[in-house]
């Protein structure tokens, strides 16, 4: 019998991937806790941009992940209330000059291989779909899949959507993990006592590395940094997300270095956001003035019209990456009934519903909406420890 | 002055009032060269707020009292060599040595002073022609002073709603009234301050309200006896309402406030302990205006963004943790004034000449101490206790939310309302301040939470103890991103490129300092 301190499964972690984890779960007739340090939405979630974005990512694993989201995305639309800001708004990918124009059409021949719809979009046509884009570029590609979702809103909406099977216990942190004689796990301590069930979904965003260990497994997930940089409101003069072709290079990146490259694009609310600055320094929150003085000059760039606009504030999130930069999703072979949802790096408010429907299905012993291979937990070489 | 326009000042202090005043004149007395940064025209900051010349007025002064300390630093600012710099609105304080992307720890070592820190501003009136203006200095004063707490009730957006500090400002520097007749409310110190300015300047106040009842400063007695002049003070303002036949409500609050386009009358309830309104108390009293206001805020966004330490006062307001010799817990960087509690313009007179006098130290490699420096420490502590005793004797009790309505505003800027701010915290997960702004846009607006964001925190916290608030605001104002695409660009703008004379470095007249 299920009582206040047991349920089918639990969820750590009340950002968006374990809200979609814990929304699909409960849809699925399972009984979940949702348990975190923090409130819903207050880590990466909380400050991420909302980008549903198929544009920058290469045809592989990632990009199936990606497409079978976009699907849910819009289905998700539908059910959850209008204040989650769904927006299709679609992605425009700009080239300044020809060499540029060459590569991002290369890239998009591959996308399409893969399902995704990619438009070319000749110089001269550009301001029919962005007036306010600068004019000289050499084009772009429109991506119509591309989409925006206010994300920390999500979140709170696929909780809430979960109704009375969702159980959310916030401000306690899991201090521990109870196991079985055989290893398998049978729930969770906090500080307020312990809480069972059979399943535990790793969905701790940036710190799933530090309940991977509670759980004797190593998961090598690293925080990066991101600047977000948010105008004053405006009437809509970004219609899309507009972002420069040398985005797509930085996202399979590798390097420790600073990478950053604006994606512009309005919000329902009026503020224009500015983002993806991209860097590996830990936890430092510290205003980075480079990094801002890089967003707002290629925003001004690619929009002059935003020279004059203020901004009025920048947030910093760290984005949970693990080395190949692919998520981890699913069941831990080394840990009976712990289950991974954590890596997304930049792309998790995209991902979350692909991945949480994976969860959902991993639990219910059902067949999996893709091939979860590439996302296999265990599939780091662990450390000498 | 520096040599040349490269080299970085020995101290940049942000913020012209009384403790940014006293730090620069004291340091620039000891030798240092001084940049002296505010958004305002004038010196004085919000206290020794003057009219602008062309008002006419022949004696400012006649709205203030201890006028003459302000006019002793106003005599030693002009014949010292600091450079002020007035219309400076500075968005961040970073730690880069030219373009920085040393990172973390940067600069340690690096000698007695550390520096040099990069102070970003923009010039140019309000809502428009800004211009981006980047300074570097060996050593930082923030001397930001604090702004107005204003908590929500229904009816606080209507047209004569004003903030009671804002309306002496507004006496102040523009020598207008906000209406004929003024009803002050709220808590704190300042109401009565305001409620015998505005008498004296003609105005009708028919009521003081004020939501604590004094008896809570008797719980201090050491702070009181230690302070005699704020006693007087008191007595000043006191006589004064008297004289003016100025009714002090204690324990009593404004409501509600009624009126169509503007403010017709208020609704004054009676609140307990914990600020909850009694029943069956409310009382109507006409008025044209309300001024209001719950105390202070310490405005130190700069300094938290730096990662400064901060402590939590009694009245719910987070303030800079400070050493004996005012500087905050990052190597280089001092505070005084309101940014290390709120306690008036003596108290940060004591503290401006203390972080001047430890920066000097700092930059001259010497230590910091003598006879001066002790003065200034007890004087600081004795003030500061009485800080102290005023913060807790006007802490909002938790009871106020019990007069707003689901339907009142409490951001203004994004207009949401309580009741969305309730269904944030019931139904959908927000646990404090910064969940309730990311579910609602409360305080993602112009004011950027410094309107909302203590109601919010306090709301969150559903009846306990609001969490103190940090709050997280990068941009202490708006930046053009004009001017955020041009700060590595090696042209521009320095404060010194103005075209002034400089004046021979150490020629500044000793002082006693």
């Amino acid at each position: 019998m299920l009582t206040r301190n047991s349920a089918d499964v639990i969820v750590v972690g009340a950002g968006v991937i374990g809200a979609a984890c814990a929304y699909y779960a409960a849809r699925s007739g399972l009984r979940v806790t949702v348990l975190d340090r923090g409130p819903v939405a207050g880590g990466t979630t909380g400050a991420g941009e909302g980008n549903l974005l198929v544009s920058d990512k290469e045809p592989g694993p990632e990009l199936e992940l990606a497409l079978l989201s976009t699907a849910l995305w819009r289905e998700l639309a539908e059910e959850l209330p209008p204040e989650i800001e769904y927006e299709p708004k679609g992605g425009l990918v700009v080239a300044s000059d020809e060499a540029g124009m060459a590569a991002l059409r290369d890239f998009a021949a591959g996308q399409r291989t893969a399902g995704v719809t990619a438009d070319e979009v000749t110089g001269d046509r550009l301001h029919d779909l962005e007036p306010h884009l600068t004019s000289g570029l050499a084009g772009g590609f429109h991506y119509p899949q591309d989409a925006q979702v206010m994300p920390a809103l999500a979140a709170a909406h696929l909780l809430r959507a979960g109704g009375d099977r969702i159980r959310l216990r916030l401000g306690e942190e899991v201090t521990g993990l109870l196991t079985g004689a055989a290893g398998e796990i049978r729930g969770v301590r906090t500080a307020t006592g312990e809480l069972h069930a059979p399943y535990v979904v790793n969905a701790a965003g940036s710190w799933s590395g530090d309940l991977a260990r509670l759980a004797g497994v190593e998961l090598p997930v690293r925080p990066r940094r991101g600047f977000v940089l948010v105008t004053e409101p405006l009437p809509r003069v970004v219609r899309h997300k507009v972002y420069a072709a040398d985005y797509v290079a930085d996202v399979a990146n590798g390097s420790a270095a600073l990478q950053s490259s604006a994606v512009v694009e309005g919000t329902a609310a009026g503020p224009v956001l500015i983002g993806a600055s991209r860097e590996r320094v830990g936890y430092d929150r510290t205003l980075s003035v480079e990094v801002l003085r890089r967003l707002a000059a290629q925003a001004t760039a690619l929009f002059p019209v935003l020279a004059g606009v203020r901004a009025m504030r920048t947030y910093v999130g760290f984005r949970p990456y693990l080395p190949d930069h692919l998520p981890a999703v699913g069941p831990d072979p080394r840990v009976p009934g712990l289950l991974h949802a954590c890596g997304h790096e930049g792309a998790g408010i995209g991902l979350a519903p692909a991945t949480g429907l994976a969860v959902a299905r991993s639990l219910t012993d059902g067949e999996p909406p893709l091939d979860l291979t590439p996302f296999r937990p265990e599939r780091f070489p662990s450390a000498a420890t | 002055m520096p040599l040349s326009a490269s080299e970085p000042y020995d101290l940049a202090v942000i913020g012209a009032g009384s403790a940014g005043l006293a730090g620069a004149v004291a340091a620039a007395e000891l030798g240092l060269s001084v940049a002296l940064l505010d958004t305002a025209v004038h010196t004085g900051g919000q206290f020794y707020r003057t009219p602008a010349p062309v008002m006419g007025a022949v004696r400012p002064e006649a709205l203030h009292h201890d006028w003459s300390p302000y006019a002793d630093l106003r005599r030693r600012l002009a014949r010292s060599d600091v450079r002020h710099l007035p219309g400076h609105h500075v968005w961040s304080v970073t730690k880069d040595v030219d373009g920085e992307g040393t990172g973390e720890g940067a600069g340690e070592g690096a000698g007695p002073a550390d520096g040099p820190w990069a102070v970003h501003a923009v010039t140019g009136a309000d809502g428009g022609g800004e211009r981006p203006v980047r300074l570097r200095a060996r050593t930082v004063l923030l001397a930001t002073g604090a702004y107005e707490r204003q908590l929500p009730f229904p009816g606080w957006t209507l047209p004569g709603v004003v903030g009671a500090g804002g309306a002496q400002a507004m006496l102040k520097s523009g020598l207008v009234l906000p209406g004929r007749r003024v009803v002050v409310a709220g808590s704190g110190p300042l109401l009565l301050a305001v409620a015998s300015s505005l008498a004296a300047a003609g105005a009708r106040v028919p009521a003081v309200v004020e939501a604590s009842g004094y008896l809570r400063y008797a719980r201090h007695p050491r702070a009181l006896v230690a302070n005699p002049h704020k006693a007087a003070e008191a007595l000043v303002h006191g006589a004064a309402l008297l004289w003016h036949r100025v009714r002090v409500r204690l324990r009593s609050a404004v409501t509600e406030v009624h009126g169509t386009d503007r403010v017709e009358a208020v609704t004054v309830t009676r609140v307990d302990r914990d600020w909850r309104p009694v029943r069956g108390t409310g009382r109507r009293i006409e008025c044209d205006a309300l001024a209001v206001g719950h105390g202070l805020v310490p405005q130190i966004e700069l300094a938290t963004a730096l990662g400064c330490t901060t402590r939590p006062l009694p009245d719910g307001t987070t303030a800079l943790a400070l050493d004996g010799l005012q500087e905050t817990s990052v190597h280089g960087l001092w505070a005084a004034g309101e940014t290390g509690g709120v306690g008036g313009a003596q108290l940060a007179r004591a503290e401006g000449e203390l972080a001047g006098i430890a920066a000097a130290a700092r930059v001259l490699d010497r230590p910091a101490h003598g006879g001066r420096v002790r003065e200034l420490q007890r004087r600081r502590d004795r003030m500061r206790a009485f800080a102290g005793a005023m913060a807790a004797a006007h802490a909002p009790g938790p009871g106020w939310s019990g007069w707003l309505t689901d339907d009142t505003d409490v951001c203004r800027c994004e207009e949401v309302t309580a009741g969305q701010v309730r269904e944030a915290i019931e139904d959908l997960g927000a646990r404090d301040a910064r969940t309730v702004k990311l579910l609602t846009r409360a305080g993602m607006g112009w004011c950027q939470g410094r309107m909302c964001g203590p109601a919010v925190a306090c709301l969150a916290a559903r009846g306990r103890a609001a969490e103190p608030l940090v709050e997280r605001r990068p941009f202490a104002v708006p930046v053009p991103l004009s001017a955020l695409a041009a700060l590595d660009d090696p042209a521009m703008p320095r404060p010194d490129d103005q075209g002034e004379t400089p004046s021979e470095p150490g020629a500044a007249p000793g002082g006693d300092g």
